[in-house]
């Protein structure tokens, strides 16, 4: 941790406290979730002091707990969808010929058809509870990973440290997860902060469309519909939760671009 | 035969054998969608006589495989059908909806493009500095943003403050192009915030990538100016990833806008979708499909190609 | 104010000086701008209506899938483009009161089966051809039959026979029907050349208004049609009616003076955006009611204490105060109201009572979470109403637990097929009407599946009953049967809430259907 720089420190603290915020929801909320206390977006006061919402509960409360959800949601289907990708990925680079074809060509089609069908026939023919909407954001995302961590690694591949490993008689597990893998890190961990916030986005698009997280359980995407007639009348309700995205989504991508400076100069430790 | 042409060919044809396959998917998919398009169209107010008469007339009774087959071959005659909700022809339909969108999608590709590597190359150039940051800080705010907020945010600040442009993107056959692009002009931007951080990132992340590069240290040793480094020998080396982000978002422009369709009552393809989809008319939401999954495949042929061409080791094969 | 300035206001409102040169002179004697342009509309409504000028309109409901057919006709776009360019025979006024239209004279013969409606001459199509009473039959026939897929299918059902006699159409009803004049003004009926058959979606119908562009779910534009019989309708020139169904684009074009007029303004921002410079908010108390129905037949919706339960465990107060602002009424578990004829004022309102709740409900002996339905699309604000309902009940100690559905599928998928989920109802003319058409045990969309011969009885005998009073009495006890026996939670009536800018004036409350039962664009005028 010697010589993190200061937005990356930074990003740090804030991504580390939204996590807490999201572990201990119960005990940091003032009120209950789903109680209305007060009048129709009421402005911020001592009592309330986010306001409240499109019909009267108390947004603070609504933004920690919608915080929860949204974080637990994004963080699995994130991790979900690197896994699965970046493996395939590799696997699919490095075995190459018709495995790479099999496999890119089934990743196409799946793409090929855009997502909102896709969720739509999905989260219709299944019951909408939290595993199944991780699974289907995770499962739906992880094309994207596949194509890029594919991409980057046909390249890598090619290099002549590799053939080197192979020479050395390296099997294929060694070689994606030794060769690879670090090589590949940079370009995956900046797609991994952005993969992060699409997914947040993701939720809310999918609440946009009544299929996301179930009432009287929101997440911060589906706080900001709730409360969004009131923008274009000067009511902040639905701005607490998008600057709530923003906040965490560059805290994420600061540690995200420091974790990349650092892979960074570690390759050239290798390479050089 | 070269083998890059020998590449490209087959690449040609696997993308065609893909195609056939998405047809075949999008009309799975389509026959596992819940409830019907008789129930649909006739919506709460159905009695049960009308329902009957309307699954007779529209030969819903009939086997699927028949129906695909009919329907394939037709397509391929370029004749989509006509919706079963309106009695109106689809391909007529489409044709105006799908201008509509590839014109949004135009207007920001044009802008977003150039702009998301010409930044990229920017903060690789003023990399940890304040241009780089900056740079960063707003792509980030800006992709962070719920689509629908950023468009009534731009809605709220251009139209009902400075009245600059209208709220009201509704484009229609007797605008001249400049008025058109007067009405596209919020959406445009929107979407061109929305796509550019994601370009805008990896062309930094890919170029940085190579940055460390022996050749790279070279060519700065023979004391060439930085951004000439940059441009010159660190891009072309990243050009897969790059281009393999910018395919992606380019789809996106195209399938994805629907957000931003109904925010500025664009009419556009991802609105007709969404609305024959809730009607249940079939034909229409597999002419789309089967249209997006065109413009999907197409786009992703040329990045594939793009990469194979852009990479001197995969260009000639040892 | 100064003769100079009232001098102004009415060269203006005459249409002799423009708005743009009357704000400025305004200005120049001192009078602020909010202010002079409200005094401009009031002297505009003074002066009458002004023909002239170009109507743009933004309206939520409308699809890509529309048609022009009125028989496929079901959401608010269709039904406003078919007030806009069509005529039904009858229409219900102002004051809900019959108004002939097409029709110039009606009377019904002493058993009310026969009805003969003469029709008005000196009637065209936009086509140029002459309307007659054969094409109104035709009309009627269409719709009728059924294999037409009509939305007014279910009003024709009644009538046995559809005939003409010169320039009188003929209907028999097959059991006397004291409503039918009121049922004819159903949206759907637009008389159509030979009623439509040559080609339903030709678009060609009577009104003062006839379609020039048609791209459904996007715009639809109409010029005014100079042969149209009724000079007091169709002052516009033409016009321009855009589907912007997101609230807040459609309510930001209308700030932005980008279009006039416009539908379903949400509750929660009507009162925001009348603040705004030069617009005015309508509402209309209407029938249309917000309400959650539970299934009579199945368990455990068939225990009566447990519906009792449920009902007295809603919170209606406060529920029309937060999702709808205010801009409704409360229900009282029936599907009546005040707005309809014969309403009966007395019957009890109910009211929140966990105690109440919580003694019914355990008497009915369930024990355990209820399921409960909801959409955004079943109504505005359905999701946020099904939350306050479970705080509510779980004040009782009922628990229920909320599934969101997807809007898309809604109304095939959950509605009339679970037993317990939210929807909502536009209401009927008439109560025989509303009462057949979803509570009468063989009703099409019985959807609390509510069978009682009692009730029934009751329906048949009032339908045939010319006195009154007596038919008042009837329609208080099946009131009262379906508020305490049948399935239907009912917490609220809402508004309709249109709004409109100061380039158009000449709004008259109507409580028919919203902008002034679709007649909004036929009656206002341009104020420029």
């Amino acid at each position: 941790m010697k010589g993190i720089p200061l937005a990356a420190l930074l990003g740090l603290i804030i991504t580390i406290l939204f996590f807490l915020m999201a572990i201990f929801a119960p005990l940091i909320a003032p009120y209950g979730m789903s109680e209305t206390v007060g009048d129709v977006w009421e402005p911020s006061s001592s009592q309330f002091w986010l306001g409240t919402d499109n019909i009267g509960r108390d947004l603070l409360t609504r933004m920690i707990y919608g915080g929860r959800t949204t974080i637990f949601v994004a963080s699995l289907a994130t991790i979900l969808s690197f896994t699965l990708g970046a493996v395939l990925g590799f696997t699919a680079a490095v075995y190459g010929g018709l495995v790479d074809q099999v496999m890119s060509r089934t990743n196409d089609l799946v793409m090929s058809i855009p997502t909102l069908i896709f969720a739509l026939v999905v989260l219709s023919v299944m019951p909408v509870t939290l595993p199944v909407l991780i699974l289907v954001m995770g499962l739906l995302d992880s094309t994207r990973v596949f194509r890029l961590s594919r991409a980057v690694a046909v390249d890598i591949n090619v290099m002549d440290f590799v053939e080197a490993a192979r020479l050395r008689g390296e099997g294929q597990r060694w070689v994606i997860f030794r060769e690879i893998l670090p090589n590949a890190l940079s370009p995956l961990v900046a797609e991994l902060g952005l993969r992060f916030i699409f997914a947040i986005l993701f939720i809310s698009t999918l609440s946009f469309l009544g299929l996301g997280i179930q009432p009287p359980g929101a997440d911060w995407g589906g706080i900001v519909k709730e409360n969004r007639e009131g923008i274009v009348y000067g009511i902040s309700a639905a701005l607490y939760p998008a600057v709530a995205i923003v906040t965490l989504a560059i805290s994420v991508n600061l540690v995200a671009d420091w974790a990349l400076n650092r892979t960074t100069s570690l390759k050239g430790g290798r390479g050089g | 035969m070269h083998p890059i042409v020998k590449l490209v060919t087959q690449r040609l044809a696997l993308g065609l054998l893909l195609l056939f396959a998405a047809s075949v998917l999008i009309f799975l998919g389509t026959q596992i969608l819940p409830g019907d398009v008789a129930q649909a169209i006739l919506g709460q107010s159905a009695t049960p006589e009308a329902l009957a008469n309307m699954r007779a007339e529209m030969g819903l009774d009939r086997p699927a495989i028949t129906r695909y087959f009919e329907w394939l071959f037709n397509a391929l005659q370029g004749d989509l059908g006509t919706a079963l909700s309106n009695g109106r022809d689809i391909t007529e339909s489409i044709a105006s909806r799908l201008t509509n969108t590839l014109f949004l999608a135009s207007v920001a590709a044009v802008v977003s493009v150039p702009l998301a590597i010409f930044l990229g190359l920017f903060a690789v150039r003023f990399r940890d500095r304040w241009p780089d940051r900056l740079i960063s800080a707003i792509t980030l705010t800006s992709i962070s943003l719920p689509e629908f907020l950023l468009g009534y945010i731009m809605m709220y600040v251009f139209a009902v403050k400075l009245s600059w442009f209208p709220s009201v993107s509704t484009i229609n056959d007797s605008m001249s192009f400049l008025e058109k692009l007067n009405a596209v002009a919020l959406p445009a931007l929107v979407l061109t915030l929305v796509v550019l951080a994601h370009m805008m990132r990896m062309t930094r992340a890919a170029i940085l990538n190579v940055m460390q590069s022996a050749y790279i240290e070279t060519a700065e040793l023979k004391g060439l100016r930085r951004f000439n480094v940059i441009a010159r020998h660190a891009m072309p080396n990243s050009i897969a990833p790059i281009v393999n982000v910018v395919m992606l978002n380019l789809a996106y422009l195209v399938v994805g806008v629907v957000v931003i369709e109904v925010v500025f009552v664009y009419p556009g393809m991802g609105q007709y979708l969404v609305d024959h989809v809730s009607k249940r008319d079939v034909p229409v939401v597999q002419a789309c499909g089967l249209i997006f999954a065109t413009i999907y495949i197409g786009l992703n042929l040329v990045a594939d190609v793009v990469s194979i061409l852009s990479n001197p080791r995969l260009r000639h094969p040892k | 104010m100064n003769d100079e300035f009232q001098y102004l206001l009415n060269r203006t409102a005459r249409g002799k000086l423009d708005r743009r040169s009357f704000m400025g002179r305004a200005a120049a004697l001192g009078v602020a701008g909010a202010t002079a342009g409200s005094l401009l509309g009031s002297a505009a409504l003074a002066q009458g209506p002004r023909r002239g000028g170009t109507l743009t309109m933004g309206m939520q409901g409308g699809e890509s899938t529309n048609s022009l057919d009125p028989a496929a006709a079901q959401s608010q776009v269709p039904f406003a483009y078919l007030k806009i360019m069509g005529e039904p025979l009858i229409n219900i006024d102002d004051n809900g009161n019959l108004e002939g239209r097409v029709a110039e004279e009606f009377e019904a013969s002493a058993d009310a089966m026969t009805w003969r409606f003469k029709i008005r001459s000196g009637i065209t199509f936009h086509n140029g051809q002459p309307l007659t009473a054969e094409d109104c039959a035709q009309t009627l026939r269409r719709h009728s039959d059924e294999d037409s897929q009509s939305g007014a299918l279910g009003i024709m059902r009644g009538i046995s026979n559809i005939s003409t006699d010169g320039d009188t159409l003929i209907l028999e009803t097959s059991t006397p029907n004291a409503d039918l004049p009121y049922l004819l003004s159903d949206y759907h009926l637009m008389m159509q050349p030979n009623g439509g058959f040559d080609d339903p979606t030709a678009g060609i119908f009577s009104g003062p208004y006839k379609i020039v562009d048609n791209e459904p779910g996007v715009r639809h534009t109409f010029e005014r049609f100079e042969e149209y019989w009724d000079s007091s309708m169709g002052h516009f020139n033409a016009i321009e009616l855009l589907v912007i169904n997101d609230a807040t684009a459609r309510n930001s074009a209308l700030q932005s003076g980008q279009v006039q007029l416009v539908n379903r303004v949400p509750p929660t921002v009507a009162g925001l955006l009348g603040r705004a410079p030069g617009i005015s908010i309508q509402t209309t108390a209407g029938r249309g009611h917000y309400v959650f129905i539970m299934h009579c037949n199945t368990a455990p919706f068939d225990n009566m204490d447990l519906r009792l339960a449920l009902k007295h465990a809603i919170n209606r107060e406060d529920m029309l105060d937060r999702i709808l602002r205010g801009y409704g009424s409360l229900g009282n578990d029936m599907p009546i109201n005040a707005s309809y004829p014969l309403f009966d004022n007395t019957i009890e309102q109910r009211t929140y009572d966990p105690d109440q709740a919580r003694f019914y409900f355990e008497r009915s002996g369930h024990s355990g979470p209820i399921d409960l339905r909801t959409a955004d699309g079943a109504f505005a604000g359905a999701v946020e109403a099904a939350q306050l309902f479970q705080e509510s009940a779980a004040a009782a100690g009922i628990e229920l637990n909320i599934i969101r559905e997807p809007n898309d599928g809604y109304w095939s998928e959950v509605w009339n097929t679970e037993p317990f989920c939210a929807s909502y109802w536009g209401g009927r003319p008439v109560q025989d009407q509303m009462y057949s058409t979803a509570y009468v045990s063989d009703a099409d969309w019985n959807d609390t599946r509510f069978f009682n011969e009692r009730f029934d009885s009751l329906l048949y005998e009032a339908r045939g009953e010319l006195d009154l009073t007596r038919r008042k009495e009837l329609y208080s006890e099946m009131g009262r049967i379906v508020r305490d026996e049948g399935g239907l939670i009912n917490p609220m009536f809402n508004d309709f809430i249109d709004a409109h800018n100061d380039q158009i004036t000449g709004w008259v409350s109507n409580p028919n259907l919203e902008l002034m039962d679709g007649l909004a664009p036929s009656k206002m005028w341009s104020t420029e």
